[in-house]
């Protein structure tokens, strides 16, 4: 009996049909909390001792490069619950989590370029972390290269599943020699690790803008997933039905 | 062999007990492909050409100083080796797939894990080993210091192995589609980054005058893990590949 929410998302009808009753307090709780803790960190925290201002972007930069690697486990597992499960819905997450996980990635790296050009003098600096960003963004780019190669969607789907599986066994690997490529090659000019701890009236806003991007990514996931869910199931009744009902109510 | 079938008669007993194993299917696959590569001998040359012509372009493009050239030559030897494997990774699969092999190693009683190992073999044995061969040779031409020619080998002998292994998954993944060569560089590029990171920077050290022994403890953990993992991947990709 407990398992039975398990293969009800089996059907992403009867999924589609739940979610919209989720999607309403999602977006306001999101938006609300992305109100408070953006205008809390860009308006009321103080400003750095060392930094000034310009460090005020880690609001947004911390949080995406946080979700931008959770994402990835999101595709990977999911992946692996429609290759073992043979569950559409499953395989219909994974293409939304590898899109958005990609544009993170992306918002991740460029607000970490915007914020090094005042603090190391730099756009782009080859720092461990800042490279594995990158390859990550590599994996998640070949993720959805390889599911828009094959015409066929449930190839498509069981092939970027591989990917993606091949890719999770990998990236603690590639995290870790990244790691010890850096410590080799180590400028000594610009140091980053020596940041000191957060103070607590910057840590607190950072961590309702954490919560508000988890909130956020799972708005945004749903969203997606659930026009690929009438995307690809857009010649069954239900949907017709829905289409037929939407332009009667115009 | 004492496996008596339930209703079956004598003639179909003997010859479900007399099917090949495991080890004769494995060998067979392997002198079938090693044949094969050997009829091609010219495109065998291929990816050491490759390997050549790109060497040559870096004097060109850089600088012939030869300091210059030394301090480049690791990284360059191991980047340039590494694409000429990438290259060579399309074919892996491909002939196989057109012609219907595939499918009959899909279908053949021996587990599809050891034919993918015994394609991924000959495909090391025809590019991977040569290309490690070829390296001292270019070693010369980008004067890598006289410290460096042992390492650089032993590091491609196992790096080119695990490059192999890990591109059998892109080249079995991307085998059903017809423009599959650019597509396979790009999702197998990030997932080489380790294997580059410390066949490289083991050549560096040893030119350094430090150990490298770490390193190629390394890629042979490397190359251990992918002969474990990557056949499965590969042969799990194949049958969605050509099923599909």
């Amino acid at each position: 009996m407990g398992w039975q929410w398990f293969h009800r998302l089996g059907s992403p009808r009867w999924f589609y049909e739940k979610s919209s009753a989720w999607i309403p307090w999602l977006a306001v709780l999101s938006i609300a909390l992305l109100l408070w803790g953006s205008v809390w960190g860009l308006a009321f925290a103080p400003a750095d001792f060392k930094q000034g201002n310009s460090y005020r972007i880690i609001y947004i930069h911390v949080p995406a490069a946080f979700l931008s690697l959770a994402g990835y486990y999101v595709m990977a597992i999911s992946g692996a619950i429609g290759l073992i499960w043979k569950m559409k819905l499953a395989d219909m997450v994974m293409k939304s989590a590898a899109v958005i996980g990609a544009v993170l990635t992306f918002v991740s790296l460029v607000t970490g370029a915007v914020w090094g050009k005042p603090t190391w003098g730099t756009w782009w600096v080859w720092d461990a972390r800042i490279t594995s960003m990158l390859v990550l963004f590599f994996l998640y780019l070949g993720v959805i290269a390889l599911q828009e190669a094959y015409q066929h969607q449930d190839t498509a789907n069981k092939a970027s599943a591989i990917l993606s599986l091949v890719g999770m066994v990998n990236i603690p690997i590639i995290y870790k020699s990244v790691d010890w490529w850096y410590t080799l090659h180590q400028p000594a000019t610009i140091k980053f690790t020596s940041e000191s701890t957060i103070h607590p009236s910057m840590l607190y806003p950072l961590l309702v803008m954490v919560i508000a991007f988890y909130l956020f990514y799972a708005l945004a996931l749903l969203l997606r997933t659930r026009s690929e869910i009438l995307y690809r199931e857009r010649k069954t009744r239900w949907v017709q039905e829905l289409a037929e009902a939407g332009r009667g109510s115009r | 062999m004492n496996g008596r079938l339930p209703g079956v008669n004598d003639s179909l007993q003997a010859q479900v007990t007399t099917l090949p194993g495991l080890w004769p299917g494995f060998w067979a696959t392997l002198r079938r492909d090693l044949l094969l590569a050997f009829r091609h001998r010219g495109e065998m040359a291929n990816p050491i050409l490759f390997f050549l012509m790109v060497i040559t372009m870096v004097p060109l493009g850089i600088s012939p100083e030869k300091a210059v050239l030394a301090m480049l030559a690791p990284g360059m030897l191991w980047v340039v080796a590494l694409l000429a494997t990438l290259l060579s990774l399309d074919g892996l699969f491909r002939s196989d797939f057109e012609d219907g092999t595939l499918e009959q190693l899909l279908i053949a009683p021996q587990p599809l894990y050891f034919q993918v190992l015994a394609k991924v073999l000959v495909h090391w044995l025809t590019s991977g080993l040569p290309l490690t061969l070829m390296a001292p040779l270019l070693g010369v031409m980008l004067s890598l210091p006289d410290e460096g020619y042992g390492v650089l080998v032993l590091s491609l002998l196992l790096g080119t192995a695990s490059l192999s292994l890990i591109g059998s998954i892109g080249a079995a993944l991307t085998v059903a589609l017809r423009k599959g060569g650019l597509l396979l560089s790009l999702i197998i590029l990030p997932l080489y980054v380790p294997v580059l990171i410390f066949g490289a920077s083991a050549v560096t050290s040893v030119v350094e005058g430090f150990p490298a022994t770490g390193q190629l403890a390394i890629l042979g953990a490397f190359l251990a893990g992918s002969i474990v993992l990557a056949p499965l991947a590969a042969a799990g990709a194949l049958r969605i590949s050509v099923n599909g």
